[in-house]
């Protein structure tokens, strides 16, 4: 594990932010962090990031009780991004590098790595106040990696960015993970949790109400019901009841301990079975189902 | 420690390669230089002599009364209702009318002239004729002129500070008190000035969203220190650049001065050093020559390393009360309603400075330049005049404790505010955020 967060408490003069939190962030996996708006996901992210402290608990890092010195193998974006507006690119981007505790021409190496590969050469000398949105959301990307994190944590990262750019970010993303490098990122959209995530979290009031492996978790959300689309009419089969139907697609749902074989035995009397599948909950679903449920 | 310093390093370099610092580096040594110089230039500059036409009714005054270096009199008999609309075609600046009785009615001479006259004009042509008039008083009232003339005398005294072991130098009070009250003023401008350029910086880290990823890698009260400690050597930079430019431009300035005299008078045949006699005088009288006279008779090293010290430490101290504010708020305007909280001391400080002045070892002045919030001002403008070395050492002591102490405050109040958004700060929920755990 490269994060063990246990028993983790925090609480502010009017409302409890954290309550009992644990959680376990294995190395070199993508992480999602997923929960609805005030659920407790920034305090947690501020504490793990050593920004705030915790009133209780303890959180590990690569073994260790989490230090000070532990910041420099953590990058963060938060979901609120800034720059110094007059200052140039490349310098600003040295100086954050440094204050990660990278040697000063260590920094400038890597840093021209990146803007070779992200093709942004010209801009070292830009000031910040001349970049686009975009421009600038690349520009903030590459202070959160330069430094070669163990851990990344990316608030809301695609927040801002446009389709093509989103893409790059994800594809980045994964190199990233394909380094060793651990994930953790906060997020109330979906379908980034479905392509990116091996392992999520969802908070909600404060406290941790679901998690584990994505393909875990989805498997815990079927419903046992399958989708099928089917030529001729479809009347009601003992044992099979009928979620919902329209002309030539029905959702179905098997009475407990019938077979998928069995089922399709007894519809194929009736009609032209063209496509049979099981459906699979989306993390949408899955995620308003548990807020809803836990509110 | 080594990112407090790369802190410091960022905030530093980013402001000294501002234009802005250099054209006020440059220009203030030379806006000094020009204080010492234009007098001096002035008084050797020849000056216009002036046409002025009077009608004497009395018949009080001779020409021999009426000897001015910039006026030249010009007794006329056309009177005065007909040559008033009259004078300034005959090439006068001004008519001056005596009344027949001006000694008994001194309020009855008028002064015409097309343009406004000058303050000065006005002054030496009325000292003229009151010198006169009061001779003649005098000479009415049976003193002689020889006496009234031995009466006319002028007490210039000397001041002279004698030390415990009794050696005594020549002081001059007018002089210090010009330099404490310089040094008191740069003072106050300077804590306002770098101060409110601290606050700005944490407004602007603050509402660019920065601060959070710059305290995912520094602690706040490392970002805050790096920061107070890189504007104040900025401005120690250029208290530095100040004194070595302004000691350079004057010291070149009067060696101009120097050898440009010496050519006038070797040109207009004067007698030997008449035009360095009025040099010399100009500079004595220039508010300059009292503050040469004064530099001469104190410990200079003392009072730059003191000045440097109250600057820098009194800085620090305000400056993290500013720091805590810009924390606190969003935008420069709403910082204003808790500006003038941290403003006032200051304000208090320069106001309680002119009563130190006037009187440098009253108890109020002792305790002004011991409380650290307005020791800073109040103790540089007493050194001039001389403070015992356990009050200098107190002061200063008492001084870095109260930094200590206001750093410990806006640190606690900083690190909450940096992350506060949309919640109007009030100071109810600022001593709140003071007992806040980390």
């Amino acid at each position: 594990m490269l994060l063990s967060i246990r028993h983790l408490e925090k609480r502010y003069a009017d409302h409890v932010a954290l309550n009992d939190v644990n959680l376990e962030i294995p190395k070199g996996k993508i992480f999602g962090l997923l929960g609805p708006n005030g659920a407790g996901k920034t305090s947690l992210i501020r504490i793990i990031t050593q920004i705030t402290g915790p009133d209780a608990g303890e959180i590990y890092f690569d073994g260790e009780p989490l230090r000070l010195e532990h910041a420099d193998q953590i990058g963060y974006l938060p979901e609120e991004r800034g720059l110094y507006k007059k200052m140039k690119v490349g310098e600003q981007l040295l100086y954050l590098a440094q204050l990660k505790g990278m040697r000063k021409e260590e920094a400038i190496a890597k840093l021209k790595e990146w803007f070779i590969r992200l093709d942004i050469k010209e801009w070292w000398n830009k000031p910040v106040n001349d970049l686009s949105k975009g421009m600038q959301q690349k520009t903030q990307f590459i202070a959160t990696v330069v430094h070669e994190p163990k851990l990344l944590i990316l608030d809301e990262p695609f927040s801002g960015f446009d389709p093509i750019n989103a893409n790059m970010l994800k594809d980045k993303i994964l190199a990233i993970k394909e380094r060793g490098t651990t994930v953790l990122f906060s997020t109330h959209r979906m379908d980034s949790v479905e392509e990116l995530c091996d392992e999520i979290a969802l908070i909600n009031h404060a406290e941790v109400v679901l998690s584990g492996n994505k393909d875990e978790v989805q498997n815990r959300y079927k419903k046992n019901q399958f989708a099928i689309r089917f030529e001729g009419e479809l009347s009601s089969i003992p044992g099979i009841e009928v979620v919902s139907s329209q002309t030539g697609n029905a959702i179905l749902r098997f009475s407990e301990g019938m077979g998928t074989n069995e089922a399709i035995a007894k519809i194929i009397q009736q009609v032209r079975l063209l496509e049979f599948k099981e459906v699979i909950p989306s993390f949408n679903d899955i995620f308003i189902q548990v807020v809803s449920e836990t509110n | 420690m080594n990112k407090i310093l790369l802190v410091i390093q960022r905030e530093y370099v980013t402001r000294v390669l501002k234009k802005s610092f250099w054209v006020s580096s440059l220009l203030a040594p030379v806006l000094i230089t020009a204080i010492y110089a234009i007098p001096i230039w002035l008084a050797m500059k020849d000056k216009e002599q002036k046409q002025i036409a009077i009608f004497d009714q009395s018949h009080l005054l001779k020409s021999t009364d009426l000897q001015d270096k910039e006026l030249v009199f010009t007794f006329t008999n056309i009177p005065e209702q007909a040559y008033k609309t009259q004078f300034a075609k005959a090439g006068y600046d001004a008519f001056v009318s005596i009344p027949v009785d001006v000694l008994a009615n001194p309020k009855g001479v008028h002064i015409y002239s097309s343009k406004n006259i000058g303050l000065t004009l006005k002054e030496s042509v009325e000292r003229l004729i009151q010198n006169k008039v009061r001779q003649e008083l005098m000479y009415k009232a049976g003193i002689s002129e020889k006496v009234y003339e031995d009466t006319q005398v002028d007490i210039d005294s000397e001041t002279i500070t004698v030390s415990e072991n009794g050696g005594e130098t020549s002081s001059s009070s007018a002089g210090a008190m010009i330099l404490a009250g310089i040094m008191g003023l740069i003072l106050y401008v300077t804590l306002l000035l770098y101060g409110s350029q601290v606050m700005n910086g944490v407004i602007e880290e603050k509402s660019s969203r920065i601060i959070e990823v710059i305290i995912s890698s520094v602690k706040p009260y490392q970002l805050m220190l790096g920061k107070i400690i890189g504007v104040g050597l900025v401005g120690l930079t250029q208290f530095v650049l100040w004194i070595v430019l302004t000691i350079g431009l004057t010291q070149v300035t009067g060696k101009i001065y120097a050898s440009k005299t010496k050519a006038i008078a070797q040109m207009s045949q004067m007698e030997h050093g008449k035009a360095a006699d009025d040099m010399a005088k100009a500079m004595q009288d220039s508010p300059m020559g009292e503050v040469t006279k004064v530099l001469e008779s104190t410990n200079i090293p003392l009072i730059l390393v003191a000045f440097l010290f109250y600057f820098f430490v009194g800085y620090l101290l305000y400056s993290s009360l500013f720091a805590a504010i810009g924390s606190a708020v969003e935008s420069a305007t709403e910082a204003q309603q808790f500006t003038f909280i941290v403003m006032i001391p200051i304000i208090v400080s320069f106001l309680m400075a002119q009563y130190t002045m006037q009187d440098p070892d009253s108890t109020i002045a002792f305790w002004a330049s011991m409380i650290p919030f307005t020791s800073p001002i109040n103790m540089m403008v007493r050194l001039p005049y001389g403070v015992p070395m356990w009050e200098l050492a107190l002061s200063m002591g008492l001084l870095v404790f109260g930094f200590l102490a206001c750093s410990w405050i806006s640190a606690r109040i900083y690190r909450v505010g940096i992350l506060m958004y949309g919640k109007k700060a009030t100071w109810k929920e600022l001593s709140k955020w003071l007992f806040y755990k980390g």
